[in-house]
């Protein structure tokens, strides 16, 4: 995995509440048995005006000139502005995946749905969360400045505006120093394989019938 | 101290503990779909890693698979590719799959229960949000991502923090007509989409306890359409006599013992909860959505609201582009919305009690000189395993449907989400017993209209909803 230090980047917003994974990343494009390519397909209801299928030239498509994400001064953004429960349905992936591959590497909102909170970390993404109050704010500037640009400092915990504002947010202390350093997840639990096989020596003393 | 289910469920499964209360989790069975699988399978090769337990492991292919003339195969090549592909790494890995052809195959959440591999206490997982289902056992279930599928195959365990419980109770009697879809759409009306966010809800009181497990699975299946990862229902006489006889369930002496464990899988008396939400049973109408979140709802002999009489500026943006999406008008009376298709199905009501609920509907209503209504052009009842299709058959359920103009289709997802051929066209308006009526969820620019079983039996035959409490007396 990436590992997320610092980020500069342009601020896409997208004002809706409740962007739910199905919005994200629609289904047909879950057929792929592959983690990449799905950044073309992000949003892809949203952002053309044909229906998509696997397959396609994305490159020859009409867009949808309404798209936030298609406006002209949005073009390159690495940092997704959103509203409340952002992420919510379905657990696919995926949807990180084709944020990710978009080229979104940090996401500021109110709140997340907690699977797609949970996949965010998974891909090198930092979802961060931000009061209402200040997510309405970040809206407003970049609306009014083309080129809005926000820095994330992940050591730190700190958002920083343009105007030098910084805003902390919090983020769990385990998640972070896995993030900092694009830690491999399962190498290091395996770490604790003894502690695990003890466990489970115990668990099949009470519960042998979960072990037939 | 006083110990919920959820803390009762957590504690047994205590690996480690980090200082930051960061727990490894030990997980007890793993269920794997075509769909979030084929990653986790590449990470594994890749890295040379193996299954730790592959015993806990059960495969089948729900997603894509079509629901008629399977024996031709799959005609989309790229999900056909998808269904191979599972198979080839259930053998080479060496876990047990219920291929497409499997009399036993379903959907995951279906057939988890069914087969006694859901079992009261354990952690379980799946690639999939709906996994709250098996919560309905006094299991601790949730849904996960890809990578974690992964994690959990290589090492048996998951990382977690424990979340919040809030206790959602549900006292009295429902009505008769009134399920529990009905309940489970009244709470996400109450709370919200986010209400449980954070939280494992265990559902609780006595409207709850005279619930099925059929009911109870319903009920937590659509725990995470209201934010909350896990639901939860503490095990009784009922979740007892469920298990009783399956397949993959405890047996002889090793019986005995389970169950004795399993009788201890309730919420102590007086333990804390989080957060407290109350219902009345019994006033509880049946309920249908009217947007693109589950929890725009309202009950069958209620109105489509009005988005100036929204709670605040988002929400009503919100509702504006909701009815906007579903082509309605505020104030219409829910009973005049006129429907295209309707589909039956579904990891939220495609088990057996579901059939029956809906075959009932439709037994009394063709009694009475009706079919499908002209408007319906499709209505679909898709079992959700093959087992329930086979028992329905039995029983004569199929011939029931077909007679009145529904098709009987082979088990599976369908157009819960419409990755096989099962879809709705732009326009469409539907009435789905499934658990998401999000924008093109079952097929771009489709409608759809979450409902009970009854209820979408019933607005097949009337070509508009109708109050199943009123046709049914
Ligand atoms: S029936 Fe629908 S919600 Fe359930 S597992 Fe299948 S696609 Fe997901």
């Amino acid at each position: 995995m990436r590992p997320f230090t610092q980020h500069r980047g342009r601020v896409a917003p997208l004002d809706r509440a409740n962007v739910d994974t199905d919005a994200i990343i629609p289904k047909q494009f879950l057929k792929s048995i592959k983690r990449t390519g799905f950044g073309p397909n992000a949003f892809d209801e949203w952002r053309y005006l044909d229906h998509g299928e696997p397959g396609m030239d994305n490159s020859k498509r009409p867009l949808n000139p309404d798209f936030v994400l298609n406006l002209p001064r949005y073009q390159g953004a690495s940092i997704l502005l959103a509203r409340e429960n952002f992420g919510c349905g379905s657990s696919r992936e995926h949807a990180p995946w084709a944020l990710e591959d978009y080229g979104f590497r940090a996401i500021i909102a109110p709140s997340y749905a907690d699977i797609f909170y949970n996949n965010c970390f998974k891909n090198g993404i930092l979802p961060i969360v931000l009061p209402a109050a200040v997510v309405d704010q970040m809206f407003q500037e970049t609306a009014a400045a083309e080129g809005y640009s926000l820095t994330v400092d992940l050591a730190a915990q700190t958002v920083i505006t343009p105007g030098g504002e910084g805003f902390a947010f919090e983020v769990d202390g385990e998640r972070k120093h896995r993030l900092l350093n694009g830690l491999d997840d399962i190498a290091l639990t395996l770490q604790y394989t003894d502690e695990i096989k003890a466990y489970e020596a115990r668990r099949e003393q009470v519960s042998p019938w979960l072990f037939n | 101290m006083l110990r919920t289910l959820y803390d009762k469920l957590w504690d047994a499964h205590v690996v480690h503990v980090e200082p930051d209360g960061m727990t490894l989790l030990y997980i007890d069975r793993q269920l794997v779909h075509e769909v979030t699988s084929p990653q986790a399978f590449e990470g594994l090769r890749i890295n040379g890693r193996k299954p730790w337990r592959a015993d806990t492991i059960l495969a089948t292919p729900d997603h894509n698979v079509p629901t008629v003339n399977r024996r031709a195969g799959i005609a989309d090549p790229v999900s056909r590719i998808q269904v191979e592909t599972l198979d080839a790494n259930c053998r080479d890995f060496g876990l047990t799959e219920f291929a497409m052809n499997d009399p036993r195959q379903g959907i995951v959440h279906v057939i988890g229960p069914e087969q006694g591999f859901t079992q009261p206490g354990v952690t379980l997982v799946c690639g999939d949000s709906h996994t709250s289902t098996h919560g309905a056992f006094a299991a601790l279930a949730f849904g996960i991502g890809t990578s974690e599928v992964e994690h959990v195959m290589a090492t048996q365990c998951l990382w977690q923090k424990k979340s919040k419980v809030m206790l959602v109770k549900v006292d009295g009697v429902l009505a008769k007509g009134v399920t529990a879809k009905d309940i489970a759409l009244a709470i996400i009306g109450r709370i919200g989409t986010a209400g449980g966010t954070g939280h494992a809800i265990e559902f609780g009181g006595s409207a709850i306890r005279a619930l099925s497990m059929e009911g109870r699975m319903t009920l937590c299946n659509m725990a995470i359409e209201a934010g909350a990862r896990a639901g939860m229902v503490a095990a009784d006489d009922k979740t007892i006599d469920y298990m009783r006889d399956r397949p993959y369930g405890p047996k002889g002496e090793q019986w005995q013992a389970a169950v004795a464990y399993w009788r201890t899988l309730v919420s102590d008396p007086g333990a804390r909860f989080d957060a407290l939400v109350e219902l009345n049973a019994a006033e509880i109408r049946p309920q249908v959505t009217w947007g693109t979140s589950p929890e725009m709802v309202a009950a069958v002999d209620g109105r489509v609201p009005d988005p100036t009489e929204a709670p605040n500026a988002v929400k009503k943006a919100d509702w504006e582009r909701a009815l906007r999406y579903m082509g309605l008008k505020a104030h219409t009376p829910i009973s005049e919305i006129a429907l295209d298709k309707v589909f039956i199905g579904s990891c939220t009501n495609s088990r057996i009690e579901d059939i029956w609920e809906a075959a009932e509907v439709v037994r009394v209503l063709a009694g009475a000189g009706r079919k499908v209504a002209a408007n319906v052009k499709l209505a679909l009842v898709v079992p959700g395993s093959g087992l329930i299709k086979a028992q329905a058959e039995a029983e004569g359920l199929d011939v029931i449907f077909r007679e009145a103009g529904f098709e009987w289709r082979e088990p599976g997802c369908s157009m819960c989400l419409a990755m096989n051929a099962d879809r709705l066209e732009a326009g469409e308006r539907c009435a789905a017993t499934s658990n998401r009526n999000f924008e093109g969820r079952q097929g771009q620019g489709g409608r759809t209209h979450l409902v009970s079983p009854a209820m979408a039996a019933a607005a097949a035959m009337y070509g508009h909803f109708v109050d199943v409490r009123e046709v049914m007396l």
